[in-house]
């Protein structure tokens, strides 16, 4: 028996596969590690399906430490920024944060990120993935004044679910007064952590960087408490997809661009405006008359799976194609998504996959599959 | 009634001229969950080390490989309804498919428990 579709990552590994400040923890754990982004990460501990289910009912501690945290700093830093990307980083108060996409000359997506207006600083996380060329990218087109720094000495965690907030404000109090997408500095243990309610598996919870050593302690501590379990990258996989949230390197590649990415959102009203983004041209034409395909979301009849690759067919003629799908734990069914012609794009229109030679009916549907549980208002 | 193993992590339980064939509980320890299994149909001729059925996970799709020559007298229709049983009793309730053998003499080339326990202890 061999796995004949894998994790894509495990075929971008350029150089030896390193290793994260967390690897013993995991394995500790009862991880299992495969190799992602470059890293040595865990797959699941106890099983995806439980470990997705756990997220959506109480509180899931993932390491995402893989990920690129970056800071940018210089008198000029956001609208030396805004000429990468399509947000409107100006009018981002600090303590806010916005999800932006970084740019190409045609408008073609090079990677997803946050931004976080820090006060001092524009934070920044990029995917684990392209966090070298994003790195590259940034140093090369941005104004010599702006300064990069690239925070390896922190890891990143993220806490993920109804019960999220329960368990970290048992150590981080300040945690408790955010809303989404809102960001604050707070200390832990006499160490200095950031902390934003934000993620990746819609649901409520919260992203904490702290240093790398005290990783493992604030990990120990979280999931000492009963609603916190360690969940590893399958669920994490599982629960982005049915909340809708495309995956880098997947769902969006530099071949898309923002309004056929589906995430026209991230393109700020000025900046529609103004333009001054790299592929203003090409990007505002699109949300101007529509783009010539577009991300959707797919429901699919029956109970097999339809994967990242599977063609999608309006009777014989090929349409579109699959970028990410897999069985959804709380849906109990299979969805996917992929892209389809803007006249194919309607939710309703009737579709088919290819599995195997077989042909699966499928259902253009709105996203996400589950609703969002995002907190927008403190109760206090 | 003796069970050989191969080192795809198939079982096959043989019954004098028909052979029972399922995954190990090694292989669903490493698939994880299973959310679908495709069986083939009654009739279909398989050859050893052929594509004989696939087995999805949450994360993947993976093939099972026909362990010796037959021809498919039956697939687990239970699978379809409840493919978790592969999970819960992969060596019982969670077989894939029966076959009559072709080649019986193939049976040899298998190995026993304690040849596939051994071969797991090195993965």
């Amino acid at each position: 028996m061999t796995e004949t579709e894998q994790l894509d990552e495990d075929v971008a590994i350029e150089a030896a596969t390193e290793v994260l400040p967390l690897d013993a923890w995991h394995r500790a754990k009862g991880g299992r590690m495969v190799e992602f982004a470059g890293y040595w990460m865990p797959i699941q501990y106890e099983g995806i399906m439980a470990e997705h289910l756990w997220v959506r009912e109480n509180a899931g501690l993932f390491d995402v430490s893989h990920m690129g945290q970056l800071a940018l700093s210089g008198d000029t830093v956001a609208e030396a920024l805004e000429a990468l990307v399509p947000g409107d980083i100006s009018a981002l108060k600090p303590g806010r944060m916005r999800y932006s996409l970084l740019l190409d000359e045609d408008g073609g997506i090079l990677d997803d990120l946050m931004i976080t207006n820090e006060g001092d600083q524009l934070g920044i996380v990029v995917n684990g993935a392209v966090k070298w060329e994003d790195i590259g990218h940034l140093r090369e087109n941005l104004p010599d004044d702006i300064t990069l720094n690239h925070n390896e000495d922190h890891g990143l965690l993220a806490l993920q679910g109804p019960k999220a907030v329960d368990a970290l404000t048992r150590l981080v109090p300040e945690a408790a007064g955010l809303v989404f997408m809102q960001a604050t500095r707070a200390t832990w243990n006499g160490h200095a952590v950031a902390i934003s309610r934000s993620g990746y598996t819609g649901e409520d919870g919260f992203e904490i960087s702290l240093p790398n050593e005290t990783l493992e302690g604030f990990a120990d501590a979280l999931c000492a408490m009963e609603e916190v379990k360690p969940i590893g990258l399958g669920a994490r996989d599982s629960l982005r997809l049915e909340a809708g949230l495309p995956l880098y390197g997947h769902d969006l590649d530099p071949t898309i661009d923002p309004v056929e990415g589906d995430l026209a959102f991230a393109i700020s009203k000025r900046r529609r405006e103004e333009g001054g983004f790299p592929g203003a041209a090409r990007v505002l034409g699109h949300l101007a008359d529509g783009s010539p395909r577009k991300r959707v979301g797919l429901l699919v009849d029956g109970k097999l799976p339809v994967r990242e690759g599977a063609k999608l067919f309006d009777g014989n003629t090929e349409i579109g194609v699959v970028t990410s799908g897999g069985f959804a734990p709380s849906v109990g069914a299979p969805i996917a998504m992929g892209y389809v012609p803007r006249d194919h794009a309607e939710p309703g229109t009737a579709l088919a996959a290819e599995v195997r030679g077989k042909r699966v009916a499928c259902t253009v549907t709105a996203m996400p599959f589950v609703p969002h549980n995002y907190v927008r208002k403190t109760g206090a | 009634m003796p069970r050989y193993y191969t080192e795809e992590h198939e079982w096959i339980d043989v019954d004098g001229d028909v052979a029972t064939v399922g995954i190990t509980d090694f292989a669903q320890g490493q698939l994880g969950d299973i959310v679908f299994v495709e069986v083939p149909d009654t009739g279909a001729e398989l050859s050893q080390g052929g594509d004989a059925a696939v087995v999805e996970s949450v994360k993947a799709a993976s093939d099972v490989y026909a362990p010796v020559d037959g021809t498919v007298t039956e697939g687990n229709s239970q699978l379809e309804e409840d493919p978790a049983l592969v999970n819960s009793d992969p060596e019982g309730e969670g077989w894939f498919f029966r076959l009559a053998l072709s080649d019986k003499s193939q049976l040899d080339g298998l190995m026993d428990a304690k040849a596939y326990k051994a071969f797991c202890d090195t993965l």
